[in-house]
């Protein structure tokens, strides 16, 4: 192999000819992001359908099994595949139902945001002026605040709901999509087909619907995928922080800050919904780079 | 140049007021303040007298402009839990987060540069794979999980490092791997990317055609040009890091800003939450405004747009 491969910094390596065709066909099968799917098919199947994916309830404790290992160590038992927490409760069954919160985050937090981002966007890019300062200033106002510490104090004054966590997580991601489709418009605007649109006395809010929205379509979509793995990772944080969801509803942020307290004796109860909450926003994040890369690589930079 | 950065000074001044008005308004919405200090058994009198001393029978704009004015003095308040001074906690607490934003900028820095270069130049290669694979799941890893899992490897089970605390010099590697893992992911992206199309550029072709010696193309001509981006991004990062590593302090039990206010906010000791918010923010912002001058001060065309 060595033989056959020449190699210059910062250029792909020319190599033999059986390799580049083995290559070949794995580029073609990694066309698509199967696994990603997959993995996210699994999320949100389990998420829905959790009452009967879980063998158990998430909130039944049985504190004669409290802190039993996962099936494969010793003491563990078939009954709780991956063991139980310090209350006896199955740590299977809530990493199932925990998918719920963060299906619900990805879902409602990314269409509030997506919605709000992308009006104020558009008006902002297609109408200019003082409104698009404003809104701009707005966006830079929201995106120099750190986010953590005032959603803590949001938390502290106004109490731990799912509302204010959703409200508080839209609050910040619209900022994302105002931003490009600002830009977009702004190309937009000037292409002939709105021109005509203009000269045909089109009323203002036809050719934002009609016109430009389409246009930005591809943005929004590549944008959404890639926003939320990062909502996951937000809605976690504050959940571990004891900011999130109110208990007892399971979140894999405050499941893994309950397990730190049992990390020598228990270790699995805080390690299963980390790994659930990786790999989760690892195929998020996966699938938002294919669509980026298949809609709209200019968006290379983020 | 002027002009940009008087701009982004009155673009600062308005985000610190934006920020003071947020947290006034906040700290008001969640009740009365003298909620704080009075219980049950407090007389209608006694009630009134306090309302008069803290000044809350005056109007709301003016009370702002006062507990703004004393802020700028340094005066918070007194923590409920400590009965002391806000600003002299928080000045205790200053430097064991400064020596973790620092310590986690360093790491993230280094690391991520030179796997950045590294992925670069032998790009296609093992390298290169692990190098990106490292930056993916970098970025989708959240950062407490990474630190219990990092206490539980070193910590729990190998006794090799210690679980934070702030206690000696060892004390300070898990929560500065924990911090950093993110920005050394990011900033491995962004410097690979950054060589690649650097390394792609006229002038290197001609520094191979001079015959220059392959390290001499990468580390003399291309690295320094490369590094404006992953610089520029990195200013951001140490912002956010110094500005209150709130989950990572937390985890490591590290005695900094971050860790304090989530303890203010679990004490209820509202006074130390809103005097710590209120400083983070404001480090946090000044930080971002400098970098972006200092950005402006790089890349001339930034100063233009």
């Amino acid at each position: 192999m060595t033989a056959r491969t020449l190699t210059v910094e910062g250029q792909a390596p020319v190599r033999g000819k059986r390799y580049r065709r083995a290559r070949k066909s794995w580029r073609e099968f990694r066309r698509w992001p199967v696994i990603p799917l997959l993995l996210l098919f699994l999320f949100v199947f389990g998420a829905i359908f959790a009452p009967l994916a879980a063998p158990r309830s998430p909130t039944l404790s049985n504190l004669r099994d409290r802190n039993t290992p996962p099936v494969w160590l010793e003491g563990g038992s078939s009954t709780y595949l991956l063991g139980t927490d310090q209350q006896g409760r199955d740590v299977l069954s809530r990493v199932i139902f925990g998918a719920r919160v963060s299906l619900i985050i990805a879902v409602v937090a990314v269409s509030l945001s997506l919605v709000a981002g992308t009006a104020l966007g558009l008006v902002s890019g297609y109408f200019g002026g003082v409104i698009d300062e404003v809104i701009m200033r707005l966006v830079d106002l929201i995106r120099s605040l750190p986010f953590l510490l005032v959603a803590l104090v949001f938390v502290v004054v106004f109490g731990q709901s799912f509302a204010l966590l959703l409200g508080l997580l839209s609050v910040t991601a619209w900022t994302g999509y105002a931003r490009q489709v600002r830009a977009e418009a702004l190309q937009l605007r000037e292409r002939d087909y709105v021109l005509a649109a203009r000269i045909a006395n089109a009323s203002t809010f036809r050719i934002l619907y009609r016109h430009i929205l389409p246009g930005v379509v591809s943005t929004i979509t590549v944008i959404s995928t890639l926003q939320v793995g990062g909502l996951i990772l937000a809605e976690a944080s504050l959940s571990f922080l004891g900011a999130g969801v109110p208990p007892p509803t399971p979140a894999w942020g405050s499941m893994v800050a309950e397990g730190r307290n049992y990390l020598q004796s228990a270790w699995w109860i805080a390690m299963f919904p980390g790994m659930a909450i990786l790999i989760t926003v690892l195929a998020f994040n996966f699938l938002g780079d294919w669509a980026r890369d298949q809609f709209d690589p200019r968006l290379r930079q983020l | 140049m002027s002009s940009f950065i008087t701009r982004r000074l009155i673009a600062l001044i308005i985000t610190l007021l934006a920020v003071s008005v947020l947290v006034f308004t906040l700290s008001r919405v969640s009740g009365d303040p003298r909620e704080l200090y009075l219980g049950e058994f407090t007389t209608d009198e006694q009630w009134e007298a306090w309302g008069r001393q803290m000044g809350l029978d005056r109007p709301l704009p003016l009370q702002y402009l006062v507990w703004l004015g004393k802020a700028f003095t340094g005066d918070l308040g007194n923590s409920l839990r400590e009965q002391r001074p806000v600003t002299t906690i928080l000045l205790e607490k200053l430097p064991a987060t400064l020596q973790l934003g620092v310590a986690a900028f360093v790491f993230s820095v280094v690391l991520g540069v030179l796997l950045g270069v590294l992925a670069a130049v032998k790009r296609g290669t093992m390298w290169d794979y692990l190098g990106r694979t490292f930056a993916i799941l970098g970025q989708a890893t959240p950062p407490f999980w990474l630190g219990i899992m990092l206490i539980l490897l070193f910590a729990v089970q190998l006794s090799w490092l210690p679980s934070g605390r702030r206690v000696g010099l060892n004390s300070l590697i898990l929560p500065t791997i924990t911090l950093g893992w993110l920005a050394v992911a990011a900033n491995l992206r962004l410097v690979r990317s950054s060589m690649l199309e650097v390394l792609d550029s006229e002038y290197i072709k001609l520094a191979r055609a001079k015959g220059v010696s392959a390290t001499g193309v990468v580390w003399r001509h291309a690295f320094r040009n490369a590094l404006v981006p992953p610089l520029t991004q990195a200013g951001l990062t140490l912002a956010s890091f110094i500005a209150g590593a709130v989950v990572t302090e937390t985890v490591f039990a590290w005695p900094g800003m971050g860790r304090l206010a989530v303890e203010a906010v679990n004490q209820n000791d509202f006074p130390l939450l809103v005097g710590a918010v209120l400083t983070i923010s404001f480090i946090y912002v000044a930080m971002n405004f400098l970098v972006d001058i200092s950005y402006g001060l790089l890349d001339p065309r930034i100063r233009y747009s």
